[in-house]
C-alpha cells in the first residue's frame, strides 16, 4: 500500500518513466506519404495523460502532418493511432475526442466570440443553459468576458488566440492539439502567453500536444519534446535531456547553439573518453563512457555558456579541455555578450558570457584581438556518434 | 482666370474629382435623364400625334405655365387584372429561375473554386464561352432542341420511351429552361469569387468541433458565401424579371411576362404613356430588392 503511493509520487511528474502506466496517445509505425514525398516516416510515440508534449522541428519536418493525422484531417498511409485505447483509423474528425487549435486560429468570422466558443457545444446537442454556463466559464478562464459580443475582426491578435484556445477547450477534449499556438504573437506577448497556456493546462489537466518550430517555446512549455527531422524523431526527452544530452548533431545544433568539433577517439576508459580533434592540438576529456571504439570518428558538442574565459593563463596546465585563442568579434546583447574566439587553426568558437557588472564598474571580459584562455569542465562536452 | 484653371488642373485633387465624377456623369446622362423622360411620359396622356403623348408643361395665353400630371395610367395598371397578373407571373418566373440558377450554379461554382489551378482556368473559360455566341442565336437553338420535331423529342421517340412528342416549346417550362440556361453564368461567377475566398481551415475547424459535412455547409459555407449568393441572385433576378426575348421566343403566346407587355404597348399599341407607366412600376419592383441588399451590406460592414 505504502509503496504504491510512493510509486505514484515518484512518477507523478514523469509518467513516461512509470512502467505501470499505459500511454494515453499511442502512435505505432505511422507513415504518411504525399506522392513520392514521405512526410512522416514510420514513427512510434507514446504520450501520457496530462502531458504537455511538443513536436519540435523546422518547416517540412512532418510535425504538422503528424498533428493533422491525430486530428483526422489526414489519413495515415500506414500505421495506427490509439487515443485512450481506441483505434482512430476509421473515426472521422468530427467524432474524435480531440480538438485542435489552428495556427491561423480559424475563428468563424461571421460569429461573435461567444458564438465561436459555443459552436462545438451546439454540435454535441448540449442543452442551451449548459452551453451558456460553459461558455461563460471558459470566457472567465481566458479573460475575455467583456469581449463576448465582439466579432473576431474586432479583436487583437492575443485576444483571438485566446478565443481559439477557449473554443477548443470548452468541449473538454481528451487531447488538445495546438498548431504553432503562439506563432502569430509578438515576442513579449508570446512569453506571457506561454505561462498562461501552462497554467490553463495544469488547471484543466487536459493532455496537450503542441507543434512548434520555436525551441524556446518548446523548452518552456513542455514536459517532453520530440525533435523531428525529415519525418522521423531525432530524439524524444525532457527539455533538460534534449538540451544537455543531445543524442545527434542535428539535435545539438537545432536546440540552442553548440560548438561542434570533429575528432577521433583516443582512449575509451571505464568512465571517461578522450578525443583528439582533427586539425588542432585541442583534446577533450569527457567524464562519461560511451560505446565507441578507439580511433572512430566522432563529434564533440560544447555549449557556448559552458566555456569559461579568462585573460590570464590558467595556473595548472592541462592537456585536456583547454585552448587559447584571440577575440575575433563581440556581440553585446545587453544581458549577455557573445564572444567569437579564433583558435590557432582559424576555427571560431562561440562563447556566451553574462554581463554581471556595468562597463563603468569593471570592463568587459575581453577586447577585440585580445588573447584569451578557454577551459571547461569535464562534464561539459557531449560526445556524439551520429 | 486661365492661370487658375491651369493650376487647378495640375493639382492632384482635380484629377481625383474628375475620376470620381466620370461614373456620376455617365449615370446622369444615360440613366437619370432617360428615367425622367420616361417618368414624364408616364404622367402624360395618349394622343394621336407624333410623338404619341400629351405634353406635361403648357403655356397659357397669359404667359403662366401649367403642368398637367395624369395618374390615369397607373390607376389603369392597377385596375386591369391583365397587368397585375403579368407582374405577378413575371416575378414568379424570375424568383423561381433565380432559385433554380442558385441550385444549379452553387455546386458548379464550388467545384470550380476547389479545382486545381489549371482545371479552374479551363472551367471558368467554359462558363464564359457561351457569351461568344449571340444570345439570340443561343435562344433560337433551344427552339430546335425543344420543339415537337426537335432533337430531344426525336431522340426520346427513337429510343422508344415515348410515342408522341412531349410539348415543351411554348410552355413555361421552356421559358425556365431558357432563363436558367442564359443567366446561370451570372450566378456562377460571383458565387465562384466568394467561394474561392473561403478559408478551408474554417471547414476543418468546424469538423474538428464536431460538425458533420452538411452542418458545416449550413453553418459555415452558406453564411460566409452570402455576399456571392446575393450578388448572383440580383444579377439573375433583375434581368430575368424584365426579360423579353426568352418568353417571346420560347414561351410564345402562352407565357405572360412584363417585358412582352411593355414591347407590345410601345410597338403594337403605340401607347407610350401606358408603356412608360409599366416600365416605371417595373423599375420600382426591381429597386426594392436592391435596397434590401444595400441595407444588408451596410449592416454587415459595420459589424454587430
Amino acid at each position: 500500500m505504502n509503496t504504491q503511493t510512493d510509486n505514484n509520487n515518484l512518477f507523478a511528474d514523469q509518467p513516461w518513466l512509470d512502467p505501470e502506466r499505459s500511454p494515453f496517445v499511442k502512435i505505432q509505425s505511422l507513415t504518411k506519404t504525399f506522392g513520392s514525398f514521405t512526410a512522416v516516416s514510420s514513427v512510434d510515440l507514446d504520450i501520457y495523460e496530462g502531458e504537455l508534449f511538443s513536436l519540435l522541428g523546422g518547416s517540412g519536418c512532418g510535425k504538422s502532418t503528424l498533428l493533422r493525422m491525430l486530428a483526422g484531417f489526414e489519413t495515415p498511409t500506414s500505421g495506427n493511432i490509439f487515443i485512450d485505447d481506441t483505434d482512430m483509423s476509421n473515426v472521422p474528425p468530427y467524432q474524435r475526442p480531440v480538438n485542435m487549435m489552428f495556427q491561423s486560429y480559424a475563428l468563424f468570422p461571421h460569429m461573435s466570440v461567444e458564438q465561436n466558443i459555443a459552436y462545438g457545444l451546439k454540435q454535441d446537442g448540449i442543452a442551451k443553459n449548459d452551453i451558456a454556463e460553459r461558455v461563460e466559464n471558459m470566457l472567465t478562464i481566458v479573460q475575455l468576458t467583456q469581449f463576448a459580443k465582439r466579432k473576431p475582426h474586432q479583436l487583437s491578435g492575443g485576444q483571438r488566440q485566446r478565443v481559439a484556445l477557449a473554443r477548443a477547450l470548452v468541449k473538454k477534449p481528451k487531447v488538445l492539439l495546438l498548431d504553432e499556438p503562439l506563432g502569430a504573437l509578438d515576442k513579449r506577448l508570446r512569453e506571457q502567453t506561454q505561462f498562461e497556456l501552462m497554467n490553463i493546462q495544469e488547471q484543466l489537466g487536459i493532455t496537450f500536444i503542441v507543434v512548434t518550430h520555436d525551441q524556446e517555446e518548446a523548452m518552456t512549455l513542455s514536459t517532453r519534446i520530440a525533435v523531428m527531422d525529415q519525418g522521423r524523431f531525432s530524439q524524444i526527452g525532457t527539455p533538460t535531456d534534449i538540451y544537455e544530452y543531445p543524442e545527434t548533431r542535428f539535435v545539438a545544433n537545432f536546440i540552442g547553439s553548440a560548438n561542434m568539433f570533429e575528432g577521433r577517439v583516443v582512449e575509451n576508459g571505464a568512465d571517461y573518453v578522450t578525443v583528439k580533434t582533427v586539425g588542432s592540438d585541442l583534446s577533450f576529456y569527457i567524464d562519461h563512457s560511451a560505446a565507441v571504439r578507439e580511433n572512430t570518428a566522432v563529434w564533440v558538442a560544447l555549449r557556448p555558456e559552458k566555456i569559461l574565459v579568462s585573460a590570464t593563463p590558467p595556473e595548472e596546465q592541462s592537456q585536456y579541455n583547454s585552448v587559447e585563442g584571440v577575440v575575433d568579434d563581440i556581440g553585446y546583447l545587453g544581458n549577455f555578450s557573445i564572444y567569437k574566439i579564433r583558435l590557432a587553426n582559424d576555427k571560431i568558437i562561440e562563447i556566451t558570457h553574462p554581463n554581471q557588472s556595468r562597463p563603468k564598474h569593471g570592463s568587459h571580459l575581453a577586447q577585440w584581438e585580445e588573447k584569451v584562455y578557454l577551459r571547461w569542465a569535464d562534464h561539459s562536452p557531449v560526445l556524439l556518434t551520429k | 482666370m486661365r492661370d487658375r484653371f491651369k493650376k487647378w488642373i495640375e493639382s492632384s485633387s482635380a484629377w481625383e474629382s474628375i475620376i470620381v465624377a466620370i461614373p456620376y456623369v455617365w449615370l446622369f446622362i444615360f440613366f437619370l435623364i432617360p428615367f425622367f423622360i420616361v417618368l414624364k411620359i408616364s404622367f402624360a396622356e395618349y394622343i394621336l400625334a407624333s410623338p404619341p403623348f400629351s405634353t406635361l408643361f403648357s403655356l397659357a395665353d397669359s404667359g403662366a405655365m401649367y403642368m398637367t400630371v395624369i395618374f390615369d395610367n397607373f390607376i389603369y395598371l392597377w385596375e386591369d387584372s391583365l397587368y397585375r397578373d403579368t407582374y405577378v407571373n413575371s416575378l414568379k418566373i424570375s424568383v423561381s429561375s433565380t432559385i433554380l440558377c442558385l441550385l444549379v450554379g452553387y455546386p458548379i461554382a464550388y467545384g470550380i473554386a476547389r479545382a486545381t489551378p489549371t482545371a479552374k482556368k479551363i472551367m471558368l473559360l467554359m462558363v464564359i464561352l457561351p457569351f461568344w455566341t449571340s444570345f439570340l442565336l443561343r435562344v433560337y437553338a433551344w427552339i430546335g432542341l425543344l420543339s415537337d420535331q426537335g432533337t430531344i423529342n426525336s431522340f426520346l421517340m427513337w429510343i422508344g420511351i415515348i410515342d408522341s412528342p412531349i410539348k415543351m416549346l411554348y410552355t413555361e417550362f421552356a421559358v425556365y429552361v431558357g432563363i436558367v440556361y442564359t443567366y446561370v453564368p451570372f450566378m456562377i461567377l460571383p458565387l465562384f469569387a466568394s467561394i474561392e475566398k473561403l478559408d478551408m481551415t474554417l471547414h476543418e475547424a468546424a469538423a474538428d468541433l464536431g460538425s458533420r459535412p452538411f452542418t458545416i455547409f449550413r453553418t459555415i459555407t452558406i453564411p460566409l458565401t452570402m455576399p456571392g449568393i446575393i450578388a448572383g441572385s440580383l444579377l439573375v433576378f433583375i434581368p430575368a424579371t424584365g426579360e423579353f426575348v426568352i418568353p417571346d421566343l420560347l414561351g410564345g403566346g402562352n407565357v405572360l411576362m412584363i417585358g412582352k407587355v411593355l414591347y407590345s404597348e410601345f410597338n403594337s399599341n403605340q401607347d407610350w404613356p401606358i408603356a412608360s407607366a409599366v416600365a416605371i412600376v417595373l423599375l420600382f419592383l426591381l429597386v426594392i430588392p436592391m435596397m434590401i441588399y444595400q441595407k444588408y451590406q451596410a449592416k454587415e460592414s459595420s459589424g454587430a
